[in-house]
């Protein structure tokens, strides 16, 4: 039988090795895998490399992750937000790597590892600072970029209803950056608000397909903040 | 520069309802931050427009009353928002599917500068400064069939948006294909912009005055009709 439902965060995540690249979902406080960053955080596992939209939000989650040192390097398209407070300390200390991505190419990059596409080219960025020192072509007459899959030892993911075999559905704009990174890591664990039975979920609605999961844990806190 | 201080230019939202009248039927837009945004609450009550964000919402409605907020619904300036009946939500991959595969028909963003070439600076003024963050910013500006941006025409220091060539970081080159200012819609041509409306009471002179790259009134121009409509 397949069941891929865990009892906690840190029996999901199991060992998780020190310089981690990881994956972590959301889009301003919709979607983020809060539960499943505070057991990454009572893992220990440092030396990380951390991919999200943002760079987190006051002294919570991600940006707790950030204030206890365990992360190496930021890739994200967007650092600011509207309280990028323990990012800004860090990074004007020199105490943190960043590499901004523009966000289609982010979620391209990801996508393209989850697809086995090891590269690929685009036209965003072209003649600009971020297309600095990367390798170009002319296709069709226009210029193009090349950008690398960002493949991840670890996604992190939230999704609305979840399944035993890890089939997948999110809410509204919670479904943001969250699909794709479950198809971009080693291991994907996600949190979900509601448990439901093999058959319960209509299979032309389930998103992510179980087979981009490999652990679930039920955290069901209602709703995002709305501050 | 005190040329303009004495004619009526443009307000933030006079901007906003100009460009709406020119969105047509159909189309799929993305209304960048900043004065572009105001275009959402402008739109033309009898034409249909799908409104994208880029956080993966296609056909986004106008923002909730304070007692109907859903915190699941927000947009890429992480405003709450609404869905219009026929709305989809989508994933980010597939978001800038619609960004880059050419089904934007209309980007409408906001600019630091805007050059007579064409290009557009609008994700930081500076490399040097603290962490820039680019957002969607070069995927639309890269991506979508039209570039149309909405700016002031002066900084507040009363110097031009509109240059001969940024000297801001660019975010795409030569994309930009209509301006809408406090001022005047203009059209980059290469070297110069082409003045397609230009304010009522506002001379040819007093334009090419505070604006930073030659200007030309060509068989385009309709008049001294801009923010008539």
């Amino acid at each position: 039988m397949i069941d891929k439902f865990h009892t906690s965060a840190a029996d999901a995540l199991g060992h998780v090795e020190d310089g981690s690249t990881v994956l972590i979902g959301g889009f301003g406080a919709v979607g983020q895998p809060l539960a499943l960053i505070d057991g990454l955080i009572e893992n220990g596992a440092r030396d990380l490399t951390i991919v999200a939209n943002n760079a987190g939000v006051g002294r919570e989650g991600l940006a707790r992750l950030l204030e206890l040192r365990r992360v190496r390097k930021v890739i994200c398209s967007f650092p600011r937000s509207s309280d990028p407070v323990v990012f800004e300390e860090l990074y004007n200390a020199g105490l943190l790597e960043l590499e901004i991505v523009p966000q289609g190419t982010l979620a391209e990059r990801m996508r393209a590892a989850g697809a086995g596409i090891p590269a690929f080219f685009t036209p965003t960025a072209v003649g600009t600072a971020l297309a600095g020192g990367k390798e170009t072509r002319t296709i069709d007459g226009r210029e193009h970029v090349l950008e690398y899959a960002l493949k991840a030892d670890i996604a992190l993911v939230e999704a609305w209803q979840a399944d035993r075999w890890g089939n997948l559905t999110y809410r509204r704009s919670g479904r943001n950056f969250n699909p794709v990174m479950a198809t971009a890591a080693e291991r994907t664990i996600v949190q979900t608000q509601h448990m439901v039975g093999l058959g319960a979920l209509d299979p032309e609605a389930i998103v992510t397909p179980g087979v981009f999961v490999d652990a679930v844990i039920h955290v069901p806190y209602g709703d995002p903040p709305t501050f | 520069m005190t040329l303009h201080t004495h004619i009526q230019s443009l307000t933030r939202s006079a901007i906003a309802a100009r460009i709406a009248c020119d969105i047509e039927e159909g189309w799929c837009v993305n209304l960048g931050i900043g004065i572009p945004t105001l275009v959402a609450n402008v739109l033309p009550q009898d034409r249909e427009i799908v409104l994208h964000s880029e956080n993966g919402i296609l056909g986004m409605g106008p923002a909730p009353a304070q007692d109907s907020i859903d915190p699941w619904l927000v947009n890429a300036g992480k405003e709450f928002v609404t869905l219009l009946d026929g709305g989809a939500f989508i994933s980010q991959s597939d978001s800038f599917v619609v960004v880059r595969g050419g089904h934007l028909d209309l980007c409408v963003l906001g600019a630091f500068e805007v050059a007579a070439n064409g290009d557009i600076a609008n994700w930081t003024t500076s490399l040097a400064s603290s962490a820039p963050a680019v957002g969607g910013a070069m995927d639309l500006a890269a991506g979508a069939r039209r570039i149309w941006v909405a700016m002031e025409h002066l900084t507040r220091k009363g110097t031009s948006r509109l240059t001969r060539d940024c000297s801001m970081p660019i975010t795409a080159a030569g994309v930009v294909s209509r301006i809408y200012t406090s001022h005047a819609l203009l059209e980059p041509c290469g070297d110069h912009f082409q003045v397609i409306e230009s304010l009522s009471g506002l001379s040819c002179e007093a334009l090419q005055a505070i604006t930073d790259a030659p200007l030309v009134f060509g068989e385009a121009w309709r008049g001294a009709t801009y923010g008539d409509k």
